[in-house]
């Protein structure tokens, strides 16, 4: 398939590939992460985990709005503002979320599956009932529309450099929050030994619900995010729901640096074979290869040692 | 033989099977048109697959999300052959290769892929519903159970599985009839399974199957392999130390409830008419575990009746009020898993049994009755409490 | 088609039956003029009264292919309430029921067997994706139901129960292709496409007029419904640098696909490349936004923005129904055309009977339609026009082009099989 093309448009390709690829692991990992630490963390299943991205990518869409009717003047930061609200906004769900459901289910975390999807039917159909059946076009501002030419052939699209630029971002304030703060030391403990860190004086329940709400409200900036990307409806979420699962799971679910490893190799493997084979073919072929060394080893890539 | 019925079903089993039974071969089939029944008999296919359910989840603690998976594969062995009895080269002469399925010809096929040659006799044809499926789930159950994946990682992976099925059907679509499916099936063996009567003959071999796996399920979860489900749930360990293989029963049950899907999905491609990649993806996989969920997951019976009653209660709600179905759904779920978690059988042993007369309860007696304690999990005897 | 002839003489002998009855009562009836009108107007237990007809509307309201769906809902009950305010069917006035089919196709074959069996009624508007219409079809066939389908479709389809008010795959193929090729003096063409049906059809057929015009594909793509990362098909077409990008991707995709195209840099403002779709309409351009896809072309058989007075007359009674921020693709006004199709059909057979709407359907014209002017084919589908828009910042269309002759329906095209 190379026949016919110079070296130096067979580099600019590759390398633009290589960028693709990239832009494919921020997304994964902007999804992933949020899971990784309710699933990972606390052992919540969550499948309404796309419907809190996408209660993120609509309170972008009505940032949009209210900023182009009121604030035309500010609208190039409305973005920034939008994705800040989309913290909030899921968090607070997330938190309200886990005291009126999860916290009874956390011995069943089977269970938690069924009534997340509960949850997960009855977002989408709220969001139907607000914002209507049809997909929502979020307006961006321009500068981040296009793409630096880099050289005559390499182009990259600047919405995913400040995709990957964002991923950074979360990523470093997740690892600062768990591995840093007095509170990701609460987290871990309450995550290694409920019981102990109950009695050494962690109020579990209260660590129970930060964390969760943090989970949910980073689904809402990921949703925010990929309102650049990707398409913004009722039923978006469910789109994501596997491949994030499968993220996590892959890196083994109580190691977010497995996850990030895990979405890199995903979505390198993935971009990499898209470019070689069909759209679906690709699909499938990475998917069953995460499957099969999924049978091969179980814990994921990273496994803590715990206890059991 | 010394068979003792008390050992197979204690009286409340007996009495719940009796009016299960009456329900579906008595009074549904008089009270209903034939439309309504057929929906009926759509429903019960499904309980095919909650019965399962309730063997490897609520029994042996093992969720699979990827149950439609089986149901599918089922539902299109039985398509193909209904699919190669339509497409005689008579009925299909239009086509630029007559006598191949239609789809095959959009998709510029010119002869009969090998893996469909099978499905032009009856014979193998049946044989290929039950042991495609079962065959598919031991692969999956070995490589898995083996290396000890279970809970909620043998949940996602079914689910990606499930997933990969789906994109594979859709993408193969010369073989497979894509997103569309296999349609328009009319005759099975020259018989017309569109007309009224055959959906009558057909409603009711469904009922048999149903009641044979029915009795299958309850011999199982009566035997010794049921117990030793029941204590894997709870200390899967302690089983291993006892010296009993938790792989290879853990393989067996999931083989079963695959099995029982697949009859299902069989018995829905007769009575629906088509089969599509819609019944094998991840949304129908969970809502077959909601419909064992809603039942109870610990009672074969009320998997049918969670299978028939959700069902039911979706196709009125679409009826009368079609934007707001999901939210009642949504709300039903979980206010199941959060208040009743034993489901409707949960209620009726809390609530209906006790004002029962006596001769209809347990084992004659209030307390007494070991079997109904050991049944309950541990986690939600906590949450109960 | 052998079973068909086979159900009309069952059909004809009961029909006979019933006129040697109807023969017996004549003079009693000769005494109430009213009756005899509805005798005739319905001869096979329609619900049809002396004042109301019911039909059916049968899309999914939930589920993903509600966001497509809803437009034609509310094209279906703008047509049959103006057909109601003009005074109805046959002196009767039209009465819906609506059933949501959820996306889902069983639930589209229930909702239809539940339509025809139950409710009795006397047309079904619906059905959107092929998957619903094949699931549909043979409850339509077995118990004699009428379905107007809307949707643009892959062809390969012709059934005595179906009228398909949208265009099969040749129509809006063949002049799309013919366009680029003498306007761009497009030589290459690069295919994408959703991994279903339509879109591998269609680019089947595309690709057979593209070399038979001595031209080249320079690839061809599919990826699953619902994939939202493009990047790598876009460096592909990167590399294969085709003078025009043939896309049939669908929904959710498309509206990261444009996305993503116009932030890898390839600006289909420019003239170095070409963008041709049929597979978006006014509709999807709303979740794009037409700042994602300003430049492209489009081919189909209406925009929102044609100028003529059917049209203007269409958009501004659609707007008053509901609400003026809404958009009308090609696909909701081929859905208006279904109930008004129905009632010149019903009319020119002087009966609501399927079979003689079905016979009295063919040579059925619309000269109001919005569109312009169709025309119902033998086969079934409609004599209609192919135009060529570009996409506008705005959201719109504008119009281009049209072919000067009504393009004929051909569900089964020679050779491009």
């Amino acid at each position: 398939m190379f026949d016919g093309y110079t070296f130096s448009e067979l580099t600019s390709i590759l390398a633009m590939q290589g960028f693709a690829g990239l832009i494919l692991f921020s997304v994964f990992v902007l999804m992933a992460l949020g899971l990784a630490i309710i699933f990972g963390q606390m052992g919540v299943i969550n499948m309404a985990h796309g419907e809190f991205m996408i209660l993120g990518a609509y309170v972008t869409y009505i940032c949009s709005n209210v900023f182009s009717t009121y604030l035309p003047s500010l609208f190039g930061i409305y973005f920034f503002v939008a994705m800040i609200l989309a913290f909030i906004a899921s968090g607070a769900l997330g938190a309200a979320v886990e005291w009126t459901m999860i916290r009874h289910l956390y011995k069943r975390p089977l269970d938690t599956l069924l009534a997340t999807w509960g949850l997960s039917l009855i977002l989408q159909q709220v969001y139907r009932s607000v914002f209507g059946a049809r997909e929502v076009g979020v307006t961006l501002p321009d500068y981040l529309l296009g793409s630096f030419q880099l050289t005559d052939m390499v182009e990259v699209p600047i919405n995913g450099v400040f995709v990957m630029c964002l991923t950074i971002l979360i990523t470093a304030g997740v690892a600062y929050l768990m591995f840093k703060s007095a509170w990701g030391r609460q987290v871990r403990a309450v995550v290694q030994n409920r019981a102990m860190a109950g009695a050494v004086g962690i109020n579990t329940a209260k660590v129970d619900r930060g964390t969760y709400a943090l989970g949910c409200g980073i689904a809402g900036v990921a949703g925010s995010a990929f309102t650049m990307v990707g398409s913004t409806g009722p039923t978006s979420g469910q789109l994501y729901i596997v491949d994030t699962f499968l993220v996590v799971v892959f890196g083994g679910a109580q190691s977010l640096l497995g996850t990030i490893a895990s979405a890199f190799a995903i979505s390198q493997s993935q971009s990499t074979l898209e470019f070689f084979l069909s759209g679906s073919m690709a699909k499938i072929l990475t998917l069953l290869t995460v499957v099969g060394i999924l049978m091969l080893r179980p814990q994921g890539l990273f496994s803590l040692k715990i206890r059991r | 033989m010394n068979f003792k019925i008390s050992s197979f079903a204690n009286r409340t089993e007996i009495f719940g099977f009796l009016v299960l039974a009456v329900l579906i071969v008595v009074i549904l089939p008089l009270a209903l048109d034939i439309f309504r029944l057929n929906l009926i008999g759509k429903y019960l296919t499904y309980a095919f697959v909650a019965i399962g359910l309730v063997l490897c989840w609520g029994a042996g603690g093992i969720l699979s999300l990827g149950q439609g998976v089986f149901f599918g594969l089922g539902g299109y062995c039985m398509a193909m052959f209904l699919k190669l009895e339509a497409s005689t080269p008579e009925a299909t002469k239009i086509q630029s290769t007559p006598g191949i399925p239609d789809f095959m010809d959009w998709n510029q096929l010119t002869e009969l892929p090998w893996f469909w040659e099978p499905f032009h006799s009856f014979p193998l044809t049946l044989v290929a519903i039950l042991v495609v499926p079962t065959v598919f789930a031991y692969i999956l159950g070995v490589a898995m159970f083996k290396r000890r994946v279970g809970g909620v990682y043998f949940a996602i992976i079914t689910q990606a599985i499930a997933a990969i099925l789906t994109i594979l059907i859709i993408g193969q679509q010369g073989y497979t009839g894509g997103v569309n499916g296999i349609t328009d099936l009319r005759t099975l063996m020259g018989w017309d399974i569109r007309t009224e009567s055959a959906q009558y003959t057909l409603y009711f071999v469904n009922a048999f199957l149903l009641f044979v796996v029915l009795l299958v399920a309850q011999y199982v979860r009566k035997s010794k392999l049921g117990r030793l489900l029941v204590a894997m749930r709870e200390k899967e360990d302690r089983v291993r130390f006892s010296g009993y293989s938790v792989a290879n029963f853990k393989i067996f049950v999931f083989c079963l409830g695959a099995a029982f899907s697949a009859i299902g999905g069989a018995m829905f491609t007769l009575q629906v008419g088509f089969m599509s990649p819609s019944f094998v993806g991840i949304v129908p996989s969970i809502e077959m575990v909601i419909f064992t969920a809603v039942g109870g997951r610990l009672s074969i019976l009320g998997a049918v009746w969670g299978a028939l009653i959700i069902n039911q209660a979706k196709t009125l709600l679409s009826e009368a009020f079609p934007e707001l179905w999901l939210l009642a759904m949504g709300g039903l779920f979980i206010a199941v898993v959060m208040a009743f978690p034993n489901g409707l059988a949960g209620l009726y042993t809390t609530y209906v049994e006790p004002r029962l007369p006596k001769f209809l309860s347990g084992n004659g007696g209030k307390d007494a009755d070991d079997d109904s304690d050991a049944d309950v999990p541990l986690a939600s005897k906590q949450a109960a409490e | 088609m052998v079973r068909k002839i086979e159900d009309k003489s069952g059909l004809l002998s009961s029909l006979r039956r019933k006129l040697i009855l109807g023969m017996a009562a004549l003079p009693v009836m000769a005494m109430s003029p009213l009756a005899a009108v509805a005798s005739d107007a319905n001869t096979t237990g329609l619900a049809v009264t002396d004042d109301e007809v019911t039909v059916g509307i049968l899309h999914s309201v939930t589920g993903t292919m509600a966001i497509s769906e809803t437009g034609s809902v509310q094209a279906e009950k703008l047509a049959i309430e103006q057909i109601n305010a003009m005074g109805g069917v046959l002196g009767r006035k039209i009465k819906y029921i609506q059933e949501d089919g959820a996306s889902d196709w069983p639930t589209f074959a229930e909702k239809s067997k539940k339509l025809l069996v139950n409710d009795k009624v006397a047309a079904v508007f619906g059905c959107w994706t092929s998957a619903s219409r094949k699931a549909v079809l043979p409850v339509f066939e077995q118990y004699n139901g009428m379905l107007y389908y809307p949707t643009f479709y892959e062809g390969l389809e012709q059934s005595p129960n179906v009228i398909y008010t949208g265009q099969e795959a040749t129509q809006q193929i063949l002049a799309g292709i013919d366009w680029v090729v003498k306007e761009k003096g497009a030589k290459s063409f690069f295919l994408l496409g959703s991994d279903y049906i339509w879109p591998r059809t269609s680019n089947k057929i595309a690709r057979k007029h593209i070399e038979k015009l001595g031209l080249k594909v320079v690839g061809e793509e599919y990826y699953p419904l619902g994939h939202t990362q493009f990047n790598s098909v876009i460096n592909k077409i990167r590399l294969k640098k085709p003078d025009v990008i043939y896309a049939i991707v669908v929904g959710g995709s498309n509206v990261a696909f444009y996305k993503q195209l116009k932030a890898a840099g390839i600006d289909l403002t420019k003239d170095n490349v070409t963008l041709l779709t049929i597979s978006v309409t006014e509709d999807e351009i709303r979740g794009i936004g037409g700042e994602n896809i300003e430049g492209a072309y489009a081919a189909m058989k209406y925009f929102q923005s044609l100028d003529n007075e059917n049209n203007k007359a269409f958009v501004s009674a659609f707007k008053e129904m509901w609400g003026d921020d809404i958009v009308i693709g090609d696909v909701t006004q081929a859905a208006y055309l279904g109930p008004w199709l129905w009632k010149a059909a019903v009319e020119k057979a002087g009966s609501f009977d399927i079979d003689k709407v079905r016979a009295a359907s063919p040579g059925i014209e619309l000269t109001t339609a919005p569109e312009g002017y169709v025309r119902i084919h033998e086969n079934h589908h409609l004599w209609s026009k192919t135009r060529i828009g570009l996409a506008k910042k705005d959201g719109q269309y504008d119009v281009l082009y049209e072919t000067e002759e009504l393009m004929e329906p051909n569900p089964f095209p020679e050779g491009y099989q």
